[in-house]
Formats: structure tokens, C-alpha cells, sequence
């Protein structure tokens, strides 16, 4: 126990101190717990959802290999047009952060830009052209898909890192520094009683010397008064009062 | 938490970057996610039976430390040659998303983040939906 503490004087000062920090420590353990409990139920919501979306997106994948397979068979092969065309990107997305119990997520947005695909839209117009058209509408649908996809991934990575501290924030506070601190209190009141116990016992003893004294100094008066009563009928011998000890040189 | 340029950048938004078969990229460039910037630096990779797996690792370092690109979009079958350098990239962004391909079927078993998700629900995926 005295190994597991703060080293700290114990006083009065550092026990109200002391007692500040442990309020504090037990205040910012249920707070932190709370959140954790909140990260908790938000990152549960979100697994499910990944497992979910991922199942649909094997499914929109193969749906969109298909409708190119088709455009390939209408209108030959039309990849290379595809790469040599490509300038600007029409599908982008927008970031923006989402907040969870003071833990920003990012989320993703699709933002269009239309204009930008306007080369696209003359591809296969030798023939094909529709199918090409379909398999496009079928791979935009999966984008989207892909950026939620993404969007919940993200959220899950975050959430993950952001659970973990959380936990061993809330750990560290429940195991280390909330016992130390009660350890230290209980030290320093340990510590102040002692000091107490020993003012008391010191007050105690002085007090019990002093009544002493008086009652010896008590016991001694009438003697004194009686000798100076006898002093006084005979008189004091000045010129030989009592044999000096000899002066050694 | 996470601190990536993408979230700072207002407006214009971030690009998706593609790694993949000749199919799969083709696909997502109709859709219109490609770019290809005044450098004639492209986002998106093909991968064919001849690519090194250094070129795909070179493209997906390249793709993750790019600032204006937020999703990465990569083969399953791709990933799984550069696994290791998957496995060892775990920021949240930019997110790195496995397709499955047209010859590969996607195998949820072999998806880095639906391990992780596996691990939590006690190994068994179908308990989650």
C-alpha cells in the first residue's frame, strides 16, 4: 500500500488536493465510460450495416460485369476508347465529418460534375451505344454503393481506434489512478491521525509536568517560608556563612 | 481523430482512385471516376497477368499518400498479391475498398477489414445480418 501512492507531504493542503483529483478521476471515469458505452452502440449499428453492404456489393459487381460483357458484345471493344478518353474525373466525392460522442467520422458524399463525361457519352455511337449507356448506369449505381461502402469502413476504422483508447483510458483511470489515489488519501489521514495522536499525548505529558511542578513547588513553599522565618530571628552570618570551596587556579 | 487533407478540402471534392483488371477499370471509368491530371498522372492502375506485383505496390503507396484521393478501390484478386502491404496500411483514410473482380467471385474470408469484422462477431459472418 505505501508503495502504490503518490509521493506526497501529508498535510491538510495536499489532502484536499488530493481529494479534488480523486472527485475528479471518478467523474471523468463515468463520463468516459458513458462514451464508450455510446461508441459501443454506434459501432455495433455500423458492422452490421458493412456485412450487409458488402454482401450487396458482390452482388451489384456482378450485375455490373454483366452489362459489360454485354456492351462488349454489341459494340466490340470499346476499353481502349474508354481509357484514351479519360480527362476529368465526373464522379467525385465530398468529405465532411460526422460526429459521434466527440469523435469525428468521415463521411463521404458523392458530388457530380457533369459536363465533364460529355466525351463519354459518344462512345459507341457506331453501335452499342445503349448497352454501353446501361453498363454505365449500372456501374454508377455501384459506385455509389462503393462510396458508402467506404463511408462506413472509414467510420468503423475510426470508431475502432477511437473505442480502444477510450477503453484504456477508462482502465487505466478504474485500475491505476483511482486506486492510487484513494491509497494516497488513506495515507495522508493515516498519516494526520499519527500527528494528532502524538500532538495529543505531547500536551498530555507537558500537562502532566506542569501540574507536577506546581505541586512540588507547592509541597516546597511553607518549608522555604518557615527558613526564611528562622533566617529572619537569627540573623545571617555574614562574615562566615558557609566554607567557600576552594579557588583552584 | 482522423486527419486527412480530403476533409479540409472544400468544394471541388476527392477523387477515387482504381486498381484492377482491364474490366473492372474499364467499368468504373465509364461511371466516371477517372482522372488524369495535367502530369498525365492517371487514378486508376490496370492490372494485367504481366504486371509486377512492385508496379501494384508502387500504385497503391502511391494512391494512399496522394492528398485528393479519399477511396481506393482495389481487385480482391489484385489485393491479394500486395497483401502484406495492405495489411500493414491501417489509417481510415483515404479507405481502401476490396471488389471483388469478373474472374474472381467475391470471398468475404479473404477481406482484410471483414476479418477484423469476423473477429467480433466470434468468427461467424452470418450471425451478423
Amino acid at each position: 500500500m505505501s508503495q502504490n501512492r503518490y509521493p506526497v507531504v501529508p498535510t491538510t493542503t495536499v489532502l484536499g488536493m488530493m481529494k479534488g483529483r480523486q472527485t475528479g478521476a471518478v467523474k471523468g471515469h463515468a463520463l468516459l465510460k458513458k462514451k464508450a458505452d455510446a461508441l459501443t452502440v454506434r459501432f455495433r449499428q455500423i458492422l452490421k450495416k458493412i456485412v450487409q453492404t458488402k454482401q450487396e456489393m458482390g452482388k451489384k459487381m456482378r450485375e455490373g460485369a454483366f452489362t459489360l460483357m454485354e456492351a462488349k458484345y454489341a459494340a466490340g471493344d470499346f476499353r481502349h476508347t474508354v481509357f484514351d478518353n479519360v480527362e476529368g474525373a465526373s464522379v467525385k466525392v465530398h468529405a465532411h465529418q460526422d460526429n459521434v460522442a466527440g469523435v469525428k467520422i468521415p463521411k463521404f458524399d458523392r458530388t457530380e460534375n457533369t459536363g465533364a463525361d460529355s466525351k463519354l457519352n459518344l462512345t459507341g455511337l457506331g453501335g452499342g451505344g445503349q448497352q454501353i449507356q446501361q453498363c454505365r448506369k449500372a456501374y454508377m449505381a455501384t459506385v455509389d454503393l462503393l462510396i458508402e461502402l467506404a463511408s462506413l469502413q472509414t467510420a468503423f476504422l475510426t470508431l475502432d481506434a477511437a473505442i480502444k483508447t477510450t477503453n484504456r483510458r477508462v482502465n487505466a483511470l478504474d485500475n491505476v489512478v483511482i486506486p492510487k489515489l484513494n491509497n494516497t488519501i488513506s495515507y495522508i489521514k493515516g498519516e494526520l491521525d499519527e500527528l494528532e495522536r502524538e500532538e495529543f499525548f505531547r500536551l498530555k505529558k507537558v500537562q502532566g509536568k506542569k501540574s507536577a511542578d506546581a505541586k512540588k513547588e507547592k509541597g516546597r513553599q511553607p518549608f522555604e517560608q518557615q527558613q526564611q522565618q528562622e533566617n529572619g530571628h537569627k540573623g545571617v552570618d555574614i562574615l562566615n556563612p558557609h566554607e567557600d570551596a576552594d579557588i583552584v587556579f | 481523430m482522423v486527419d486527412h487533407p480530403a476533409l479540409k478540402l472544400g468544394g471541388d471534392g476527392s477523387l477515387l482512385a482504381v486498381i484492377g483488371d482491364e474490366d473492372t477499370v474499364t467499368g468504373f471509368l465509364l461511371a466516371g471516376v477517372g482522372n488524369v491530371d495535367m502530369r498525365k498522372k492517371a487514378n486508376f492502375l490496370v492490372v494485367t497477368d504481366k504486371t509486377p506485383a512492385k508496379q501494384i505496390e508502387e500504385a497503391f503507396t502511391e494512391y494512399t499518400s496522394r492528398e485528393d484521393i479519399a477511396i481506393v478501390l482495389i481487385n480482391q484478386s489484385v489485393a491479394n498479391m500486395i497483401r502484406s502491404t495492405i495489411g500493414k496500411f491501417n489509417k481510415a483514410m483515404p479507405a481502401v475498398l476490396e471488389i471483388p473482380s469478373k474472374d474472381h467471385p467475391y470471398d468475404p474470408n479473404q477481406d482484410s477489414i471483414l476479418q477484423r469484422v469476423k473477429g467480433m462477431f466470434g468468427g461467424d459472418l452470418s450471425a451478423a445480418t
